[in-house]
C-alpha cells in the first residue's frame, strides 16, 4: 500500500520535468532591448528573454551605449525568463544631453533618467519549433516608465513625467528562409519612448504606434537585420520622427553576445539627424 | 508509382528469400524486440523534400548516414542527454534514423521505425533535451560541410517534431 503510494509519488514527480538551464538555441532567446525588454535593440520582440526553456528560466544584464551627435543615450538593465513563459525587466536610461545640454537653457551635461520596469507574457506560438504552420509566437507585456526630470518635462509641454506602454507583439522564425521576422504594437503617449515624458500639448492620448524588425541568420552565432519603430509626436515645441536601425548581434556563446547597430534617431528636442552608433553588451545564461 | 511497385516486389521477393522473422521491423537481427507497429511512411513524422538538391547537399546517403552517426556520437557523450541513451538499443536507433534521415532527404530510403509519438512517449524527454540534440546535429552538419541554410532548412522539417518527442 505505501510501496504503492511512494510508487505513485515518484512516478507523478518524473512527469515534472527537471529544471535546467540553456534549453534554447544560441541567439534564440534575442537581446535587450533598449527598454530592457527582449528583443532586438529598438523593437521588442515575442520572446522570453534568456536561454531558459520550458523547463528552466533564463536572465541576463545588458549595458547600451547609442553615441548621437548631439546627445549620448545610455542604458543598463537585468531581465529574467520564466520558464518561457513569463519575462520580468528592469532598465534605467540616461539621456545624456552634454554640450547641447548648455545650447538648451537646462545646463552643461544636463540628464534624464528614466527607469522602466517590463512584464512580458508569451501567450501562444514557438517562434522557433513551430516550423509546420505561420502562427507567430505571440506575447503581450507592458512598461511602466518613471522619469526624474518632471518640472522639465512639464515646462516643454509635457503632461507626465511617468506613463505606461502596452504592447502585443508577434515573432516568427522563418528557418527554411534562415529569416526572423517581427512586429509590435505599442499603445503608448511616451515622447522619445518617454525620455521627454508622457504626453504633451499637442495630444495626451495613448495612440497605438508599430514596430518590427527583419533579421537574416547568417550562422549559429550571428544575424544581420534592419529594425523601423513609429513614435507619437505630442510636444509641438520639436517634432519627433520614426527610428531605424540596422544591426548585427553575435553570439560569442550563450553567456556573451554583442549588437551594434547604425541608429537613426532623427529630431530629438530640436536637434535634427541624430544618427550613430549603437553598441550593447549582453551577459546571461 | 513505378518505384513504389519496384520497392513491394523486391519487399516480396526479401520476404520469400529470407525468414520471416528477419523481415518483422520491430525486431531485426541484431536488435532487440520492440513492441509490434504498423509500419507506414507517415511515422517518418513528415513529407520528404522534392528533387536531389537536399540529399547532394548531405553528401548523398554516405554524408546523411555520417551525420546521424555524428549526431548520436556527440549525443551519448553529452552529460546533459548521455543517460537518456544508456538503455537504449542503439543498433536500432541509427538503422532508424538513417532511415529517416534518408527517407526526409528523398534519398530514395523507406523508413520502418516507428512514429516520433510511439518512439518518444515513454522516455520523458523535455525541451532541453531537444535543444541539446539539435545542437549536436547542427555540430555533425558543420563537419559534413552542410551550408548553415541548407541545414536550417533540414532542422525546419525537424522542428515541429518536437511536440511528439517531448513529453513533459
Ligand atoms: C525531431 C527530433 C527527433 C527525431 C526526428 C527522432 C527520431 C527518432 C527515431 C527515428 C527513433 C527510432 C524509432 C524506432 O525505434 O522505431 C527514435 C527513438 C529514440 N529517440 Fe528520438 N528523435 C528525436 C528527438 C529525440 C531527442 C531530443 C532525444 C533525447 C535527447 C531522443 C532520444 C531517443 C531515444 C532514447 C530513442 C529510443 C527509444 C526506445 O528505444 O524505445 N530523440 N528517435
Amino acid at each position: 500500500m505505501l510501496a504503492s503510494a511512494i510508487a505513485g509519488v515518484a512516478q507523478a514527480q518524473s512527469l515534472i520535468p527537471d529544471s535546467r538551464t540553456g534549453g534554447k538555441l544560441l541567439l534564440t532567446g534575442g537581446v535587450s532591448t533598449i527598454e530592457g525588454s527582449g528583443g532586438g535593440g529598438l523593437s521588442t520582440w515575442a520572446t522570453i528573454t534568456g536561454y531558459g526553456e520550458e523547463d528552466g528560466i533564463g536572465g541576463n544584464a545588458h549595458v547600451t551605449l547609442v553615441d548621437l551627435p548631439d546627445y549620448q543615450f545610455r542604458t543598463a538593465g537585468v531581465a529574467v525568463g520564466l520558464w518561457d513563459r513569463v519575462e520580468l525587466s528592469a532598465a534605467r536610461q540616461a539621456f545624456d544631453t552634454g554640450d547641447t545640454g548648455a545650447l538648451l537653457g537646462l545646463g552643461q551635461g544636463f540628464t534624464f533618467t528614466q527607469d522602466v520596469i517590463g512584464v512580458k507574457i508569451r501567450l501562444t506560438g514557438d517562434a522557433v519549433y513551430d516550423q509546420d504552420t505561420w502562427v507567430p509566437q505571440i506575447a503581450i507585456g507592458l512598461q511602466h516608465k518613471t522619469n526624474d526630470q518632471g518640472a522639465i518635462i512639464a515646462a516643454v509641454g509635457g503632461q507626465d513625467d511617468q506613463g505606461t506602454d502596452f504592447y502585443i507583439a508577434a515573432s516568427k522564425l522563418f528557418l527554411a528562409e534562415s529569416v526572423l521576422v517581427s512586429g509590435a504594437v505599442r499603445w503608448t503617449n511616451a515622447n522619445q519612448t518617454g525620455l521627454l515624458g508622457f504626453g504633451g500639448d499637442a495630444n495626451d492620448d495613448h495612440e497605438a504606434q508599430f514596430e518590427g524588425s527583419v533579421g537574416w541568420l547568417l550562422s549559429r552565432n550571428l544575424v544581420v537585420g534592419a529594425e523601423y519603430r513609429t513614435k507619437p509626436d505630442n510636444l509641438s515645441f520639436a517634432a519627433e520622427d520614426d527610428w531605424f536601425d540596422i544591426y548585427a548581434a553575435w553570439a560569442l556563446n550563450k553567456h556573451l553576445s554583442v549588437t551594434a547597430a547604425w541608429a537613426d534617431l532623427g529630431s530629438i528636442a530640436t536637434f535634427d539627424d541624430q544618427r550613430g552608433l549603437y553598441l550593447s553588451l549582453q551577459a546571461g545564461f | 508509382m513505378i518505384r513504389k511497385m519496384t520497392l513491394t516486389l523486391a519487399a516480396a521477393a526479401a520476404a520469400f528469400a529470407l525468414p520471416a522473422m528477419a523481415q518483422d521491423p520491430a525486431h531485426r537481427p541484431g536488435e532487440e524486440a520492440v513492441d509490434p507497429y504498423i509500419v507506414a511512411e507517415a511515422n517518418a513524422g513528415v513529407a520528404p523534400f522534392e528533387g536531389t538538391e537536399m540529399l547532394e547537399a548531405f553528401h548523398g546517403r554516405e554524408g546523411s548516414d555520417r551525420i546521424v552517426d555524428g549526431m548520436l556520437d556527440r549525443s551519448v557523450a553529452d552529460a546533459r542527454i548521455a543517460e537518456i541513451f544508456v538503455a537504449t538499443d542503439m543498433v536500432r536507433l541509427r538503422r532508424t534514423l538513417k532511415e529517416q534521415f534518408c527517407y526526409i532527404l528523398n534519398g530514395g530510403c523507406a523508413y520502418t521505425g516507428r512514429s516520433m509519438q510511439d518512439a518518444h512517449d515513454d522516455i520523458g524527454l523535455q525541451p532541453a533535451d531537444m535543444g541539446a540534440l539539435v545542437e549536436h546535429l547542427q555540430d555533425a552538419m558543420d563537419a559534413e560541410g552542410v551550408p548553415f541554410r541548407t541545414q536550417n532548412r533540414f532542422l525546419a522539417k525537424l522542428a515541429p517534431m518536437r511536440r511528439d518527442v517531448v513529453t513533459r
